[in-house]
C-alpha cells in the first residue's frame, strides 16, 4: 500500500509539468519524436564534426532534463534509450549513470528493465556507482515478479565483480530450486559467471551443478554444461566419473528423443550437441577407458550427421575435433578424415575454411591427410580470400621441414608482403624466424630471410626474434668456420643494405646490423674498420633514427674505434656528439672520447670477438679498497649500507618496530650492493661503462628468451646427433624440386591424366615442392636418403644444458649403483630398525620423549646402513640370485625396493613412508613415497623400466595444483631410458594454503621404440598431516604463544586403560602425528607443531582417570579441528 | 563465450553494441570502428570468419559475422565457442528480431534499442548462450511484455507513436532488411548440398 503511494507522490510532479505543457500526450509525443528528430538529424548530417555538435547539444539539453526534479520517471526512461543511443555512438554520457540506477531502483517494470538495461551497459565491473546497485539487486532478487528476478539475475551475470559475490550468492544458490525453469537456467549461469571470475567462491555448490546437469529440463541442463566444459578444461581428471552421463545425454538428443521444440532445421539440439562433444573430447583425451566410452555414440552422431544443412556441418566439425582429441580408434579416424575430405573440398567458402583448420589440427597426427588434399591447398594458397591463405599458411607452418622450408618461407613472406593488419604481421614473422632458424637450407639464405623478417616486421615484432638471432649469431654453433662464415655474410649484406641511398629500415632492424657491425666488422679483408663507421656516422646523423638506437649505433663505434687506424672520423664523431643536446649521446661520446685518448685501455677494455665470454664483475668494489681508506684515514664517516641506516634511525624513534620491516630493509640494501656496474655506469667516466652497460642489457634481454631450439621439427623422427651437418649436407634446392617433378609426373601417369595445362603443371611442382618428406616412403626413396638434417643452427648447449647434463649422470649413477648391497642394506635396515624399536622400549618411556634426539629424528638408520655398507660381502651371494633372472615380478619388487634404499642413504635422517605403487602396466611401473623434510615434503617417484628394451624421451610431469606448489629437483626429461633402468624424481611440495586432502596428479609418457607414443597418469594423495613438523620451543614460549593464540579447540576423548599412562600416549601422537613434546608436568603434558611453512599449533593433553583431555590453540582457525580429528582416529586406532 | 555482440550498418554507424567483458569506453569504439573496417573490406564471397584484430584480445578471437541488406552483424567470441554454431546463432537472432517487428528494418533497431537489447539478454547472458530455440525466446519476450503491460497500464500509446515515426520518410536508410525468404535473398547464406 505505501508503495502505490510512494509511487504516486513521485509521480505527481511530472504530472503537473505535463498538465503545464498542453497534456500528457503532447508530453509523450514530443518525448518520443525527440529520439525520431535526434536520429533524423543524425542521418542528415555530413560530417563527422556537425554530428558531434548536435550530440553535444542533445546531451547538454539531457542534462538539464534528467537532473530537473520535475522530471518524472517515465520522462527519465526516455531520456535513458537516448543517453544509450548517444553511448552508443561514443559519446560521454557518464552524467547520467546514477540516473540510471535510480531508475532501477524506483521504476515499474517497464521502467526498471530500461535503468538495468541502462547500467549494464554504462557500468563495467570495477565502476564505483555499482554499490549503489548491490541493494536494489538483492531487493528484486527477493521479489515475486518472475520478471525482476530476470533482471536482476541478468544484470548480475553482466557486470557484478567478484567482491560483491558474498552480497547475492545465496540467494542465487536458492533460485537453483526455483519452479520455473527460465528462473534456474539463469541462476545457473549466474553462477558459471562467478566460477570464471571467483572459482573459490562457488566451490561449495559444485554438487548443486551436478543436480542441475539432472534437470528435468533440458535448458537448465544445457546451460549447465557451460560449467562443465569450463571445469573439465581445468581439470579433466576430476569428472571422469560423469563421462557415462555425458555419453547418455548425447545418445538422447542424437537419438531425436528431446521434443520437437528442440530441432533446428530438423537437427535435434546443435548447440547442445556441440557442447557435449566438445566435454567428452575433454574428457577422452589420452584416456582409453574414458575414450572407450565414447566410440559409439560418436559413431553415431557421424553418421547422422547426414542431412546438409550448415549447422550438421557444425556438429561434424565437432566430431571431427572430438575423435582426433580422444585416444584414437581406427575406424573412427578413417570416417574422420573423410568427414574432413568432404569440408576441403566442398564449394562452400566456411566449410574449406573449417576443413583447414581441421587440417591444421590432425596433421601432427596423419600428415598423409595432407598429402591426400595437397592439391587443394595449393589451390586455397592462391584464394582470394585472405582469411583462407593465413589458414592455409598455418598447415604450411606445421608441415614445414628441411626440404620444403624454401618454398615455404617464400609463400609466407609473399603473403607479409600484402598484408598490412599489425597482428597478421606481428604472428607470420615470428613464425618465419622460427622456421628459419630451425631448417635454413644455407647462411646465405638464412640471413637473406631474416632481413626480410626484420625489414617487413620493424618495430611490431616480439623483441625475442631480434635477440634470439643476435644470440643464435655470436653463441654460434658446433662448426667454428662455419660460424664465422655466417658472421661474415651478415656482416656483408648489411652493409650493402646500407648502401642503397634513401632507404628507411626499421629501429630494430637497425640495432641489430649495429650490433653485428660492431662485432664483427673484423672479419672483413677488403674493407676498413674506417669505412663502416663512416656509414654508421652517417646513420648517428639521420634524423629518422631514434635515440635508443643511436646509443646502438655509438656502442658499435667504440667498439670499432681500436681496430681503426686513422682516427679522423671517429674524432669528427667525438666533436659532432659531446655538443649534442641528448645527454644520452653526450655521455657516450664523452666515454668515447676518454677511451680513445688511451687507446691501450681501449684495446683490453673491448677485445675482438669475446661478446659470449662472460664478464667477471668485481662485486665487492675491492679496488675501491685504498680510495676507502685514504677517505677514512682522513676522518670520514664509516659507510654504513641502507638498511643500517634505517635500523639505526628506527631504533632511535623508539617506536613500533616491527620485525618484518627490518628484514625488508636488509634485502634491499643487499640488492644495492650487488650491482656496483650499475652505479659505475653513472659515475666514472673510465669507460668501462658504456661497454658493461651495453654487455648487461644484451645479456638481460637474453635472459627471458624462449628455447626456441627445444622444439622438434614436425615430423617424428630422431635424428642421431648435433654435428652430422657435414655427412648430410642440405640436397641442392634444383635436384629436388626435379625429383619430385619425376614423381609427380609417374603420379600423374598412374592417376589418369596425361596432359596437362601449363598451370596445372606449375601448380604440381608447387605441391611437389611443398609436400616433400611428408610422410609417404616413395618421397624418401626417391630422394634416396632419410631426412636427417633438421636442424641447421643447432645452439650450443650452455652453461645450463652443462648442468643438467651432469646432474642426469650423477642420477644415473645412482641409479645403477642401486648395487645389489644397498638393496639388502634396506631390508638389513628394517630389521634392525624394529630391532632397535624394541631396545628403546626398554628405556624410560619419560625421558625418551624428553629427549630431542630421539624418535623424530631417527639418525640410527643411517648409522645403520653404514654398517651394512662396511660388511658388503655378507650379503654379496643372495644379491646375485635375486637380481639377476628379472623376469619374475618378485624381483621387480625386490629391485623397486632396493632402489628405493639406494635413495634412502642419501635422506635417511628424515622420516619417509612405506613404498607405493602408484601406477604401471606392462613397460613401466612407478613407486612413490614421501620424506617428510624440515621444510617441505619431498616426494620421491621412481619409475622402472620393466622391460628389455630401452624407452625414449620419456617424460614426467605434475600438473599444478591449487593448494600447493611443486619445485622440481633435478632431471625430470629423459631423452632415452635405458632397458631394466630405474628412475627417480624427487619433487618437493608446499603448501600454499591449507587444504584437508588434496592429491599430487600428473603424467608420464614415453616413447616405445616403435615410435609409438604411451601416457600414463597417476595421482598421489597428500594429506594436511605431511605438511606438519615437529615445533620445538621451551616451556616458557609455549606459555607465551598459548596465550597469543586466538582459536581453540577442546575436547575429552576415552582411552583404554592401557594408555592410560600419559607417556604412552604423547608418544603415539608424537611417533603418528609427528607433534613434538616439550614437557610433562605431572599429569599435563605440552605438545606443539607446525603446519609448513610455519602455522603453530599447540597442544595442552590432560589426563584424568581414563579420559584425555585435549585443548589445541593455533592461530589458523581450521588447523586445530583437523588435528583434532587426527588425534582421535589415532588414539582410536592403537 | 561471447566477447561482444555488434552490430552496424553499411557506412560503419552503431546500431547495436554489446560487450561481455570489460572494455574502457574508448577501446570500445575503437573496437567497433576496427571490427567494421575489418569487415567492410570482405568481399561476397568469402568465408565468414575473420580473426579478431588486438584489440579485441588476441589470436584465440574470432569475428563470425553476417551481412543483411544495410546490417553487418558481428559476434567476437573465443575459441570455445563453435564458429558454425555461431553463425547459425545470428541467424537465430534476426529471425526472432523479424518475428518479433514484424518484418525488421535498420529502423527498429534504432528505435528500439531498449528491445532488441531485452531480446539479446534472453538469448545470450553473461556471454554465454542461454537460449538457442526461437520459440522459446519469442515466448519468454511476450510473456514479459504482457506482465509489463498489466503493470504499466496504458503501453499501448507509445507503439503507436513508434509506428508513427517507423513511417517517418528518412533519407538514406533504405528500408527493409528482408529476411523473409533468407536463403533466397542473401548471398552469403550458405544452402549445403
Amino acid at each position: 500500500m505505501s508503495d502505490i503511494v510512494e509511487k504516486t507522490l513521485t509521480a505527481l510532479p511530472g504530472l503537473f509539468l505535463q498538465n503545464q505543457s498542453g497534456g500528457p500526450a503532447a508530453a509523450k509525443a514530443s518525448f518520443s519524436s525527440r529520439l525520431g528528430s535526434l536520429i533524423r538529424g543524425i542521418t542528415a548530417l555530413t560530417s563527422k564534426h556537425e554530428e558531434e555538435k548536435l550530440i553535444q547539444q542533445e546531451l547538454s539539453s539531457l542534462k538539464a532534463t534528467v537532473s530537473a526534479p520535475a522530471t518524472t520517471l517515465k520522462m527519465m526512461k526516455e531520456c535513458m534509450v537516448r543517453l544509450i543511443y548517444c553511448e552508443m555512438l561514443g559519446y560521454d554520457a557518464s552524467f547520467g549513470y546514477i540516473h540510471a540506477i535510480k531508475l532501477a531502483q524506483q521504476g515499474n517494470l517497464l521502467e526498471k528493465r530500461v535503468g538495468y538495461l541502462a547500467v549494464s551497459l554504462f557500468l563495467h565491473e570495477s565502476h564505483e556507482l555499482l554499490l549503489l546497485l548491490v541493494n536494489t539487486v538483492v531487493k528484486d532478487l527477493q521479489s515475486t515478479n518472475l520478471v525482476e528476478v530476470c533482471m536482476a539475475l541478468t544484470v548480475v551475470s553482466q557486470i557484478f565483480p567478484q567482491e560483491m559475490i558474498p552480497a547475492v550468492l545465496p540467494l542465487i544458490e536458492d533460485k537453483l530450486q526455483h519452479s520455473k525453469e527460465i528462473i534456474r537456467r539463469k541462476a545457473v549461469l549466474a553462477l558459471y559467471k562467478f566460477h570464471l571470475i571467483a572459482p573459490n567462491q562457488v566451490q561449495h555448490i559444485h554438487i548443486k551443478f551436478r543436480k542441475a546437469l539432472c534437470d528435468r529440463d533440458v535448458g537448465v541442463m544445457a546451460a549447465s554444461l557451460h560449467i562443465y566444459l569450463r571445469m573439465i578444461k581445468e581439470n579433466s581428471s576430476g569428472y571422469k566419473d560423469l563421462t557415462g552421463s555425458f555419453v547418455t545425454i548425447l545418445k538422447q538428443v542424437v537419438g531425436g528423443k528431446l521434443p520437437v521444440d528442440f530441432n533446428y532445421h530438423s537437427v535435434p539440439a546443435p548447440w547442445l550437441q556441440i557442447q557435449l562433444l566438445r566435454i567428452l573430447g575433454l574428457l577422452g583425451k589420452d584416456d582409453q577407458r574414458t575414450s572407450e566410452l565414447m566410440y559409439d555414440v560418436l559413431d553415431e552422431s557421424l553418421r547422422r550427421a547426414e542431412l546438409n544443412h550448415n549447422v550438421t556441418y557444425a556438429i561434424l566439425f565437432e566430431c571431427v575435433h572430438t575423435v582426433y582429441s580422444i585416444y584414437p580408434k581406427s575406424e573412427l579416424l578413417e570416417k574422420a578424415a573423410k568427414c574432413i575430405g568432404k569440408f576441403v573440398l566442398s564449394p562452400k567458402i566456411n566449410l574449406k575454411y573449417l576443413g583447414l583448420k581441421a587440417l591444421t589440427y590432425v596433421i601432427q597426427q596423419d600428415p598423409s591427410l595432407a598429402l591426400q588434399h595437397q592439391m587443394t591447398i595449393i589451390e586455397c594458397l592462391d584464394h582470394s580470400d585472405p582469411m583462407i591463405k593465413r589458414e592455409t599458411l598455418e598447415l604450411l607452418y606445421r608441415i614445414t621441414n628441411a626440404q620444403n622450408i624454401t618454398v615455404i618461407i617464400q609463400k609466407m613472406l609473399e603473403y607479409l608482403h600484402q598484408s598490412k593488419e599489425e597482428y597478421v604481421i606481428v604472428n607470420l614473422v615470428g613464425k618465419i624466424a622460427e622456421l628459419a632458424e630451425k631448417y635454413a637450407p644455407d647462411n646465405a639464405w638464412f640471413i637473406q630471410t631474416m632481413n626480410a623478417v626484420f625489414s617487413v616486421g620493424g618495430d611490431v615484432m616480439h623483441p625475442d626474434i631480434p635477440n634470439n638471432f643476435l644470440r643464435l649469431l655470436a653463441e654460434g654453433f658446433d662448426d667454428e668456420t662455419e660460424d664465422q662464415q655466417l658472421r661474415l655474410y651478415a656482416v656483408q649484406s648489411y652493409l650493402t643494405l646500407l648502401d642503397v641511398e634513401n632507404v628507411f629500415y626499421p629501429q630494430r632492424f637497425l640495432q641489430v646490423m649495429s650490433w653485428v657491425l660492431g662485432e664483427y666488422s673484423y672479419l672483413l679483408d677488403k674493407e676498413t674498420p674506417e669505412k663502416v663507421i663512416i656509414k654508421l656516422y652517417k646513420l648517428l646523423m639521420n634524423d629518422s633514427v631514434s635515440s635508443e638506437t643511436k646509443a646502438w649505433l655509438i656502442a658499435a663505434v667504440t667498439k670499432l674505434t681500436p681496430q681503426a687506424h686513422s682516427p679522423n672520423i671517429v674524432e669528427r664523431l667525438i666533436q659532432e656528439f659531446t655538443i649534442s643536446l641528448d645527454t644520452l649521446m653526450r655521455q657516450h661520446a664523452f666515454e668515447l672520447k676518454n677511451l680513445h685518448q688511451n687507446v691501450g685501455l681501449m684495446k683490453s677494455l673491448l677485445p675482438v670477438d669475446k661478446s659470449c665470454e662472460d664478464m667477471v664483475v668485481d662485486a665487492s668494489l675491492s679496488f675501491l679498497d685504498g680510495f676507502v681508506a685514504e677517505g677514512l684515514s682522513q676522518g670520514a664517516a664509516p659507510y654504513k649500507p641502507h638498511h643500517q641506516r634505517q635500523e639505526e634511525k628506527l631504533s632511535q624513534e623508539k617506536v613500533l618496530n616491527f620485525e618484518p620491516y627490518g628484514l625488508s630493509f636488509s634485502s634491499s640494501g643487499f640488492t644495492g650492493r650487488q650491482s656496483p656496474a650499475g652505479i659505475s655506469l653513472g659515475s666514472d667516466i673510465s669507460g668501462n661503462s658504456a661497454e658493461t652497460g651495453l654487455k648487461e642489457t644484451n645479456s638481460l634481454k637474453l635472459e627471458g628468451i624462449k628455447k626456441l631450439w627445444g622444439k622438434e621439427g614436425y615430423l617424428p623422427k630422431k635424428e642421431s646427433k648435433t654435428g652430422d651437418e657435414s655427412e648430410a649436407p642440405p640436397v641442392p634446392q634444383e635436384s629436388v624440386i626435379m625429383e619430385n617433378v619425376d614423381q609427380a609426373i609417374i603420379k600423374q601417369d598412374h592417376s589418369q591424366i596425361l596432359t596437362q595445362s601449363k598451370e596445372e603443371k606449375e601448380k604440381q611442382l608447387l605441391a611437389s615442392s611443398l609436400f616433400v618428406g611428408l610422410g609417404s616412403e616413395s618421397t624418401i626413396n626417391l630422394l634416396g636418403k632419410a631426412d636427417t638434417v633438421s636442424h641447421k643452427f643447432r645452439r650450443k648447449a650452455k652453461v645450463k644444458g652443462k648442468k643438467s647434463e651432469e646432474t642426469t649422470s650423477t642420477h644415473n649413477m645412482a641409479c645403477s649403483s642401486f648395487s645389489s648391497l644397498s638393496g639388502v642394506a634396506y631390508e638389513e635396515d628394517y630389521y634392525l630398525n624394529t630391532l632397535q624399536d624394541k631396545e628403546l622400549k626398554k628405556f624410560s618411556l619419560n625421558s625418551e620423549l624428553l629427549d630431542p634426539e630421539s624418535l623424530t629424528e631417527l639418525p640410527l638408520v643411517k648409522k645403520l646402513s653404514d654398517c651394512s655398507l662396511s660388511k658388503p660381502s655378507l650379503f654379496a651371494d643372495n644379491n646375485m640370485e635375486i637380481f639377476h633372472p628379472p623376469q619374475s615380478t618378485a624381483a621387480l619388487v625386490a629391485k623397486e625396493i632396493s632402489l628405493a634404499s639406494s635413495l634412502l642413504e642419501e635422506t635417511t635422517e628424515y622420516i619417509h613412508s612405506n613404498l607405493m605403487e602408484v601406477c604401471s602396466n606392462e613397460t613401466i611401473s612407478m613407486f612413490s613415497y614421501k620424506i617428510w623434510e624440515d621444510d617441505c615434503l619431498l616426494m620421491v617417484l621412481s619409475i622402472t623400466n620393466k622391460t628389455d628394451s630401452e624407452l625414449k624421451s620419456a617424460n614426467l610431469e605434475i600438473f599444478p595444483a591449487e593448494d600447493f606448489k611443486v619445485t622440481e629437483k633435478p632431471g625430470c626429461c629423459l631423452p632415452i631410458m635405458e632397458a631394466e633402468s630405474t628412475e627417480n624424481f624427487q619433487y618437493s611440495v608446499q603448501m600454499e594454503k591449507p587444504f584437508t586432502e588434496g592429491n599430487l596428479s600428473g603424467f608420464i609418457n614415453y616413447e616405445m621404440v616403435d615410435a609409438h607414443s604411451v601416457q600414463l597418469e597417476f595421482s598421489i594423495d597428500l594429506s594436511l598431516l605431511d605438511f606438519i613438523r615437529p615445533l620445538k620451543i621451551s616451556t616458557e614460549d609455549f606459555g607465551k604463544l598459548w596465550l597469543s593464540f586466538a582459536s581453540d579447540v577442546k575436547q575429552n576423548i576415552k582411552i583404554s586403560d592401557s594408555q592410560a599412562a600419559l607417556p604412552s600416549a604423547l608418544k603415539i601422537l608424537q611417533q603418528k602425528l609427528r607433534l613434538h613434546v616439550i614437557d610433562i608436568i605431572g599429569n599435563e603434558g605440552l605438545l606443539a607443531c607446525q603446519l609448513l611453512p610455519s602455522i603453530p599449533c599447540l597442544l595442552h593433553c590432560r589426563v584424568h582417570a581414563d579420559v584425555l583431555a585435549l585443548w589445541f590453540r593455533s592461530s589458523c582457525s581450521s588447523l586445530p579441528d583437523y588435528l583434532l580429528y587426527q588425534c582421535q582416529k589415532v588414539m582410536e586406532e592403537s | 563465450m561471447i566477447k561482444a555482440i555488434l552490430i552496424f550498418n553499411n557506412h560503419g554507424k552503431p546500431r547495436l553494441s554489446k560487450f561481455y567483458q570489460p572494455y574502457s569506453e574508448d577501446t570500445q569504439q575503437q573496437i567497433i570502428r576496427e571490427t567494421f573496417h575489418l569487415v567492410s573490406k570482405r568481399d561476397e564471397n568469402v568465408c565468414n570468419f575473420l580473426e579478431g584484430g588486438l584489440l579485441i584480445g588476441g589470436s584465440d578471437n574470432r569475428l563470425i559475422y553476417r551481412h543483411y541488406a544495410t546490417l553487418y552483424f558481428v559476434f567476437c567470441v573465443d575459441s570455445s565457442e563453435s564458429e558454425l554454431g555461431i553463425l547459425d546463432l545470428i541467424q537465430v537472432f534476426v529471425e526472432t528480431l523479424d518475428k518479433c517487428f514484424e518484418n525488421v528494418c535498420e529502423l527498429d533497431l534504432i528505435f528500439h534499442v531498449d528491445k532488441v537489447h531485452n531480446i539479446l539478454a534472453e538469448m545470450v547472458m553473461g556471454g554465454m548462450v542461454l537460449e538457442t530455440n526461437m520459440n522459446e525466446i519469442v515466448t519468454q519476450i511476450d510473456a514479459q511484455n504482457k506482465l509489463e503491460k498489466s503493470e504499466a497500464g496504458l503501453a499501448g500509446a507509445p507503439a503507436r507513436a513508434v509506428s508513427a515515426v517507423k513511417n517517418m520518410n528518412l533519407p538514406e536508410i533504405p528500408r527493409n532488411i528482408n529476411i523473409g525468404d533468407i536463403s533466397i535473398k542473401v548471398p552469403n547464406l550458405p544452402s549445403f548440398k
